[in-house]
């Protein structure tokens, strides 16, 4: 039997006197697309920002395959093969499109604060990165600064440098966000197509892309896990369609 | 049977910027072997050598301001520490405890700069922004201090003099002259400017601007941003030893003003005027406010003021520096409308041309009547005679301002509009 994935045991986190997370546990098995909703203020965000290490847990264990990571430092957590996207736009917007993919790969290439390789000679920084590139359909805008991308092309750059390090544990925090319809769809087919063979957990408000892509629901609420199961089991509870999805679900 | 127009891949790409690139540095090289046959005389040879100090310093400084987003208020530190160990060094192989060719000496400066860039480096790095600004302050307060504190080795108020001519001339070259001095100079000059842009090209310089442009980020890619931050550091007060040591061969003698916040403010203001957004900026500013310094201050007494103001302006109108007002024309002159531009360019210069003449006048007419009341008050205003005791001359010099300012402002909308015509071109073009 083999490790989940990821595994939080009772975690918790205050800011203050304010509890956000009251003990949480969950198990994700590996190559699982997990989705994590639940309404505004539920702790989704900050459940991601606890995983990842932007912030510190106040209780609680998280482990990664099977190995524990609370504790650790957030470039570590990256390092051991957990890479995260996020909700409002987190990129290097000088940097051309390019630049930003490359900067990404590097580390997990093995080049690490190297000052005497030469960047542009590194033909498996090179090929990874163009793969990167190409993947999230940004080839045309390669050289373009990062910060002059539209939108949808900069949540598309997110993923592209959240995925370039080829980690295996995949968070992504609200990918679709303020999207059109049909920059949806496309996002959605990117999510699926960079997941692949991946362990993937996201935050998502639409339930569209939710139900569609996930295999396995759970449903936060007030910093609690209400329920985890399957979509039809989470269309099927009263519980949640009471707390969180009200009449929207039928 | 060409199917479409091949997409910019990067192997021919990479090439053409390889040449392109070993066209720009050999002419860089030409230019300094060249550069002291034409001024030949002693004031412009000395100019010279003072630039390429200042360049390799300035260079040094823009590693962390320009690449990496460190606004360091104590760069200094690392070139007069250098300079001061260069110096006793110098002075060790005088004495004949030790060996070393004079050429090398500036190597003893960069690993003096490295090992202090080591030591201090690990407490500024630790944070950046106005934190990292302030504690650079307060390092360059220290090391300033220690300068008073431990004459031995700072010398005190007289500095550390010292005798560059040491040790056997290898093939004639003693160090004595000063075209000697300005090849050797040059030489580390350019070994340091390919070297320093080199390491832009490293994944430890485009981690740099990774951390610079988003910190946070950079973390969740895999890189520690204060890592990053120290080991440019490291690097960069290696080069800033290098020019210290250069100093040091250069003017024989190092002070504490050396190691000094004026001096740090001095290198901000080079990289800062010529363009930390560019490499080649801080080469330019280097240039420029070496020149300044000592050929403003021969004619004239007030060039602090100048200079000072100059700075404001630069900051003010051209936050990114001479670099990115020439980057700026580039598209224009790729598309062939740089001609359009012309004609406004030369009414706004003529137009400038008066109040900055009367501003000189009158800055210069206050500066005479505080430094010399005593009678003979007639002096000369650039080529023109003035009697500051006449009240006529203020009258003339004050509405000739006030009517230059004015007539610049009115000026310069031909230029203005000239650019929105450039630039509504290059857009129909399909330009950025």
């Amino acid at each position: 039997m083999t490790a989940p994935a990821l595994e939080l045991k009772g975690v918790q986190k205050s800011f203050g006197r304010t509890p956000i997370i009251n003990g949480v546990d969950l198990a994700i098995a590996q190559g699982e697309r997990h989705a994590i909703i639940g309404p505004n203020g539920a702790g989704k965000s900050t459940l991601f920002n606890l995983i990842s290490a932007r912030f510190h847990v106040s209780s609680g264990q998280i482990l990664l395959k099977g190995e524990e990571i609370s504790g650790l430092e957030a470039q570590e957590i990256n390092r051991k093969g957990l890479s995260r996207s996020f909700q409002i736009t987190n990129i290097f917007p000088r940097l051309s499109v390019y630049e930003n993919v490359r900067c990404s790969v590097l580390w997990s290439l093995g080049y690490r604060y190297s000052f005497w390789h030469r960047v542009s000679g590194l033909k498996d920084v090179r090929e990874r990165a163009e793969e990167i590139v190409e993947k999230i359909g940004l080839s045309r805008r390669r050289e373009r600064p990062a910060g002059m991308l539209s939108y949808a092309e900069q949540r598309a750059l997110e993923i592209g440098i959240t995925i370039a390090g080829g980690a295996d544990v995949i968070l992504l925090d609200e990918p679709t966000a303020g999207m059109s319809h049909s920059e949806t769809r496309d996002a959605v087919e990117l999510i699926r197509n960079v997941s692949q063979g991946k362990t993937l957990v996201m935050v998502e408000h639409d339930m569209g892309v939710v139900f569609g892509l996930a295999d396995r629901i759970s449903v936060l609420v007030y910093g609690r896990v209400l329920a985890s199961g399957t979509p039809e089991e989470i269309r099927g509870n009263a519980a949640v369609r009471e707390a969180y999805l009200g009449a929207d679900a039928d | 049977m060409t199917i479409a127009a091949p997409l910019p891949g990067e192997h021919p790409t990479i090439s053409r910027l390889t040449l392109r690139r070993v066209a720009v540095w050999s002419a860089t090289a030409l230019v300094m072997i060249v550069m002291p046959l034409i001024f030949n005389k002693g004031f412009a040879l000395s100019m010279l050598s003072q630039m390429g100090i200042a360049i390799i310093f300035a260079l040094s400084y823009n590693m962390l301001l320009g690449q990496t987003g460190l606004l360091s208020f104590g760069h200094a530190v690392y070139y007069g520490l250098g300079a001061f160990v260069s110096a006793h060094t110098l002075n060790a192989i005088g004495a004949g405890k030790f060996n070393l060719p004079v050429t090398l000496l500036p190597l003893v400066g960069g690993f003096a700069g490295l090992f202090f860039g080591i030591i201090f480096g690990y407490v500024t790095t630790r944070r950046s922004g106005t934190p990292f600004a302030m504690i650079s302050l307060g390092i360059a307060e220290m090391v300033a201090a220690c300068a008073l504190m431990f004459p031995g080795f700072f010398g005190g108020e007289g500095g550390i003099a010292t005798n560059r001519q040491v040790g056997q001339a290898w093939h004639g070259i003693t160090y004595g002259p000063q075209i000697q001095v300005y090849y050797l100079i040059a030489g580390w000059c350019f070994v340091c400017m390919i070297a320093m842009f080199a390491l832009t090209q490293t994944p430890l310089g485009r981690m740099a601007n990774a951390v610079r442009d988003n910190p946070e980020r950079a973390k969740f890619v895999g890189y520690n941003p204060t890592r990053v931050r120290y080991l440019v550091l490291c690097l960069s007060s290696f080069f800033a030893g290098i020019a210290g040591g250069l100093g040091t061969i250069n003017y024989e003698i190092v002070t504490a003003e050396n190691v000094g916040v004026a001096q740090s403010g001095s290198v901000l203001i080079m990289a800062f005027v010529g363009g930390v957004g560019h490499f080649f900026g801080p080469v330019l500013g280097a240039m420029l406010v070496s020149f300044l310094q000592s050929a403003l201050s021969s004619y004239t007494q007030a060039w602090l003021l100048y200079f000072g103001l100059f700075f404001v302006v630069m900051i003010l109108f051209a936050p990114g520096g001479i670099a990115s007002l020439l980057a700026v024309h580039v598209p224009a002159i790729r598309a062939g409308l740089f001609a359009r531009l012309v004609p406004g360019y030369l009414l706004a210069a003529v137009a400038l041309a008066v109040p900055l003449m009367s501003g000189i006048a009158l800055v210069e007419m206050i500066y005479h009547l505080e430094a010399e009341s005593e009678a003979g008050s007639a002096f000369k205003v650039l080529w023109i005679s003035v009697d500051p005791s006449r009240p006529t001359v203020w009258i003339v010099a004050g509405i000739a301002f006030a009517v230059g300012v004015g007539l610049f402002l009115f000026a310069v909308r031909p230029l203005k509009a000239a650019w929105q015509s450039v630039n509504a071109e290059l857009q129909a073009r399909g330009g950025v």
